[in-house]
């Protein structure tokens, strides 16, 4: 199955994946509005920063998710291809998820549900690896 | 309209003609009625009449001719040409050396008269001259008597001259504005030749090459032993009655008939051009010249005849005479393999292409050619390397003949042993058996 | 000291209806004029520090940045002009040289632009490079005066060693330490997969880079730095830089901001100190010192390498030209002045040095009067922009052409000549590991691979219309060329004649 991958070599920390992944979520059109409004969008990646070295976190869709087995409502799932996604309507904001995941890649949302990495399943295109400057994230089988 | 009438002269000719002996045999009846009133009857004889006649009929064919070539002149200036297709070349060649008289060869060629607009034909006659076959034959165009006179004392100078004599030809009615043309068998001064320290032919060339340069209205337009060149500006036939060609005979003669398009039509221009004994007819037009003639200048080589095909000459001469270099090989540097088909081969013909492509990529000729290079002893036809013109080969016994077209091979032969149409950039070289004579 | 005379030469207008505040313009400028201001929950521009390199235009999400001249004018003088002026303040302020990067900014002619191009109709077909063959192969070398074939055809005369290019075109020379290790690996990769060269520049050959071997050519300059016997023998050819097109007369000058661990390890001197080339090659005074040192370098590469020597092109170049074409070299490369750098002395980048059109057409015509035109290769530089100025400059009679500026172009730069200040925001001209990050050989060495697909096309198409179907062909074939808007001097000495005739 096809994952993002980030290397860090080539991450410079600009943070553009970050808005272009909340973007892609906010449901707009026009990047403008989509920020403009009352409740910004939310990115479902972190860039972690350092001295000499940038990296992108996101969900890496593990063969065996501690976050679905860790889920109290059965929020947090994998389906038949091995892509990990959260049903918001059934996350209930226990945050167990974020406790138990090994890289961070859960994130607090500003409602009640979680934040993670979907892939961008609606578009097919992960909205990060299309809009990285440096190529340093991909979106590929390995 | 000019068409017809060109094409139909001859016919036209006569009925004008019989229209006036018409006219003056009725004038010779009015004549003797008017005398029979003087109880003498004056008649006209009529050898006198004929005469008259005879007169009358030279002006008149004068005045046709002038009318057709002018508005035909006229039409061609205005821009309504005919559709172009190029020159037309033609070449025989006997193995065995026997010598074929000029008749065949101009029949060759006049069979293609529509590839030409008569701004320029040419033949070049190898073997034509076997009791001066040690001598060079220089013939040469001069504009005025003071242009030759200059041109004696340089050739004086340095050779020996044997025979001197203006070329025989006959008058021709589509041949007009001849320069003087002179013919002169001669070899080397010795002495001067030993100061040069050159080799003969290297003297010679050079010595022509002089001439062609420095003297104003002198132009040597052929300079090899036991061979010659003979050209002007008029169609191929014309050309060959004018020089009287069927009085000449030769083991080998090439033809070539012009249609020029960016050179103006000038004696000098028309093909073959030589240098010593290396003869080319060419039909095409060669994009690459400037990049050709730029490499050729050089080596002390001068393109001073406003037209492409002259650098062609001069790099047989460069390659073949100065150094050496077969004529396959020649064929090779000129029309060279493409890359795709160098990178095929095996190692040391990979080797020896790529080093041709690199040391003489600047004689590379791109453009669409068909030439006949004519030399002591042989003749080679070469078309480029795309083969965008035509050119047919055919032999029968031992004779090779290649043309632009096939209908000017059968003309002359219509039963062969064997027609091809060689490849672009393969050359057809054929030689005398047992050497040169 | 005092008064700052001079105002910002730029002034960044920022669309705050469009802003997002995404911050990429703060992260993404090395010379830190973005800032977020907290309280007011704006973002704002120190105009003061901007050189107009287009980073943070480019990378603006929602494109709400625009950077334009900063319209302050100063009372209109068309003799004392605003950039006159800034110069005689900065050399008040500071006593020192004014030192600038990349090629000769000022309005001097062009003369690629008024030389127009032949095509084929009626008389001679065109050719169509789709459907036939078209080569675009060119070798580089010493060639000699004749071949020699034994009885069977075989070829008897052994070559000099020469260098095959599948394009007319090199990469030029640009040093290890005036642009990045990434812009080395794209260029090198590049040339590996386009079947051509790069040059390592003054700057040594870093030995990650030996296995490009095959498609470098190693520089030998006059401060000879990172020369030694392995370095000689790495590359595809040696070049010998007696001048350069945007400072003849003067060595290279690499600023000590430029100088970190890998640099000084290359050039084989310490970190942080000015690499500052001696003018001459102090070995070379007189032209028979070049040919000694021609001759030494081949016999220290066993006569496996050609040599070539790259000169600045000035008022006498064709003699200079001549006496090298004499001196054994191979190929002799000849540099424009609007050729780039990446820290030049402004007066004498601006002022010292001829148009490579011209140079190139007096060489060329001076090395066919002298009959040893085809003794060795030209290969001209100095501002190649495009397709067109390829075919026009081979027509003049080059073999073949380096290009530099147009390759940092392809990468990424947009010549905002600030090269000499170490932090160039694209990652090309600068040592910075944050910045140097910027530039990804992955996608650095597909856009030069790109770029030269796309001119080889483009020369193919023009020569195909020519009716010419090899590039040697083409090479001082003056009569495709006419000049248009030239004085009869002009078109004398670049040997064309003008349109119409």
């Amino acid at each position: 199955m096809r994952k993002i991958y980030v290397n860090e070599d080539r991450c410079l920390g600009c943070h553009l994946c970050e808005y272009y992944c909340a973007f892609a979520h906010s449901g707009k059109k026009d990047m403008v509005k989509a920020f403009s409004s009352e409740s910004k969008p939310q990115p479902r990646l972190t860039i972690e920063e350092g001295d000499s070295i940038n990296f992108a976190v996101s969900c890496r869709h593990c063969e065996t998710p501690l976050c679905v087995k860790a889920c109290i409502t059965g929020a947090m799932q994998i389906d038949e291809e091995g892509r990990v996604f959260v049903d918001e309507s059934r996350c209930v904001g226990c945050y167990t998820c974020i406790l138990v995941c090994p890289y961070g890649s859960v994130i607090p949302g500003k409602e009640k549900a979680i934040k993670k990495c979907d892939l961008c399943i609606e578009s097919g295109k992960p909205a990060c690896a299309e809009n990285c400057p440096n190529l340093a994230i991909v979106y590929e089988e390995r | 309209m000019i068409n017809f009438l060109v094409k139909y002269e001859l016919a036209i000719e006569i009925a004008l003609n019989t229209a006036l002996y018409g006219f003056l045999i009725l004038l010779n009846i009015e004549v003797q009625v008017y005398n029979l009133q003087n109880n003498g009857v004056l008649k006209i004889p009529i050898r006198k009449s004929m005469s008259a006649l005879f007169c009358y009929k030279k002006h008149l064919n004068l005045f046709l001719n002038f009318i057709v070539k002018e508005v035909y002149d006229m039409l061609l200036k205005e821009g309504q040409v005919r559709i172009p297709s190029g020159c037309a070349i033609s070449g025989i060649f006997s193995r065995e050396g026997r010598r074929m008289s000029g008749k065949d060869i101009v029949k060759s060629i006049s069979v293609m008269h529509d590839r030409s607009n008569g701004l320029g034909g040419g033949f070049a006659g190898y073997g034509i001259y076997p009791e001066y076959k040690d001598y060079y034959a220089l013939h040469v165009f001069f504009d005025s008597n003071a242009a030759r006179e200059e041109a004696e004392k340089f050739i004086n100078k340095h050779f020996d001259v044997i025979n001197l004599s203006r070329i025989p030809t006959r008058k021709h009615p589509r041949i007009t504005d001849e320069p003087l043309i002179w013919r002169y068998f001669v070899a080397p001064l010795h002495g001067k030749l030993e100061e040069s320290q050159l080799d003969e032919k290297e003297y010679v060339a050079r010595c022509v090459l002089k001439i062609n340069t420095n003297i104003n209205g002198a132009y040597v337009f052929s300079s090899g032993k036991n061979m010659g060149v003979f050209k002007a500006v008029g169609f191929p036939e014309d050309v060959g009655e004018f020089y009287k060609l069927e009085d000449y005979s030769g083991y080998c003669w090439t033809a070539h008939g012009r249609y020029p398009t960016n050179t103006p039509g000038w004696w000098g221009g028309a093909h073959p051009f030589s240098i010593l004994d290396y003869t080319i007819v060419h039909n095409g037009e060669i994009s690459s010249y400037d990049a050709n003639r730029r490499f050729m200048e050089m080596f002390g080589y001068k393109c001073s005849l406003l037209t492409d095909t002259e650098v062609i000459t001069y790099i047989f001469d460069y390659l073949n005479r100065r150094q050496g270099i077969s004529l396959k090989d020649c064929a090779a540097i000129i029309a060279a393999p493409f890359w795709t088909e160098i990178d095929k081969m095996p190692e040391d013909m990979k080797k020896k292409f790529t080093a041709i492509r690199n040391v003489y990529a600047s004689l590379l000729i791109t453009g669409p050619f068909s030439i006949i290079l004519g030399f002591d002893g042989g003749m080679m036809a070469l078309n480029d390397r795309l083969k965008l013109r035509s050119m047919v080969a055919a032999e029968k016994d031992d004779l090779v003949i290649v043309a632009s077209e096939e209908c000017a091979i059968r003309v002359i032969y219509p039963e062969l042993d064997r027609i091809w149409s060689p490849k672009g950039g393969e050359p057809v070289i054929a030689t005398l058996i047992g050497g040169v004579v | 000291m005092g008064i700052n005379l001079y105002a910002p030469q730029f002034e960044v207008c920022r669309d705050q209806k469009k802003c997002i505040k995404c911050k990429v313009c703060m992260r993404q400028c090395a010379n830190e004029i973005h800032s977020y201001d907290q309280e007011l929950d704006v973002m704002v521009a120190d105009d003061s520090k901007c050189v107009d390199c287009q980073r943070c235009v480019t990378l603006c999400p929602t494109r709400a940045l625009r950077i334009t001249k900063f319209q302050n004018e100063f009372k209109e003088n068309a003799n004392w002009t605003q950039q006159a002026m800034i110069e005689i303040y900065k050399q008040a302020d500071t006593g020192g040289v004014l030192l600038s990067s990349m090629g000769n900014p000022v309005p001097y002619p062009i003369y690629w632009d008024k030389l127009l191009i032949n095509a084929s109709q009626v008389t001679n077909p065109s050719i169509d490079p789709l459907r036939e063959p078209m080569e675009t192969r060119v070798q580089l070398g010493a060639k000699p005066e004749k071949l020699e074939f034994d009885k069977d055809g075989k070829l008897k005369t052994k070559l000099p060693p020469q260098i095959s290019l599948n394009v007319p075109i090199m990469f030029s020379a640009m040093s290890y330490g005036s642009i990045s290790r990434n812009a080395h690996e794209s260029l090198a990769r590049a040339a590996e997969e386009l079947g051509t060269c790069y040059n390592t520049g003054e700057g040594g050959l870093n030995e990650d880079f030996y296995k490009y071997g095959k498609n470098t050519i190693v520089q030998v300059a006059s401060g000879r730095f990172g020369v030694h016997v392995g370095y000689l023998s790495a590359g595809a050819a040696i070049e010998i830089k007696m001048g350069q097109g945007a400072k003849p007369g003067i060595g290279g000058h690499l600023p000590g901001e430029k100088v970190g661990e890998d640099v000084s390890k290359t050039r084989m001197i310490p970190v942080g100190s000015d690499a500052i080339s001696p003018a001459p090659h102090h070995d070379i005074y007189s032209i028979e010192d070049l040919r000694q040192l021609v001759f030494s370098l081949k016999e220290a590469t066993a006569y496996t390498k050609p040599i070539i020597v790259k000169i600045a092109a000035v008022h006498n170049v064709a003699a200079i030209a001549s006496g090298i074409a004499r001196s054994g070299a191979d190929i002799i490369a000849i540099d424009g002045y609007r050729g780039g750098t990446g820290a030049a002395p402004t007066r004498i980048r601006d002022n010292v040095g001829i148009p490579i059109e011209l140079a190139l057409a007096s060489v060329d015509q001076r090395l066919r009067d002298e009959g040893i035109r085809n003794n060795i290769s030209l290969v001209v530089a100095g501002s190649i922009r495009n397709s067109a100025d390829i075919v026009k400059a081979i027509a003049l009679g080059a073999d073949a052409v380096y290009i530099g500026t147009s390759a940092l172009i392809a990468l990424g730069c947009h010549v905002c000549r600030s090269c000499h200040s170490g932090k160039c925001n694209w990652g090309i001209a600068t040592q910075r590991p944050d910045l140097v990050k910027r530039l990804n050989p992955d996608i650095g060495y597909k856009r030069l691979v790109n770029l030269i697909h796309a001119w080889d096309h483009e020369i193919k198409e023009m020569l195909g219309g020519m009716g010419i179907n090899a590039i040697e062909s083409l090479k001082g074939n003056r009569l495709m060329l006419r000049g248009i808007g030239l004085n009869q001097k002009e078109l004398d000495i670049l040997g064309v004649m003008h349109a119409g005739e």
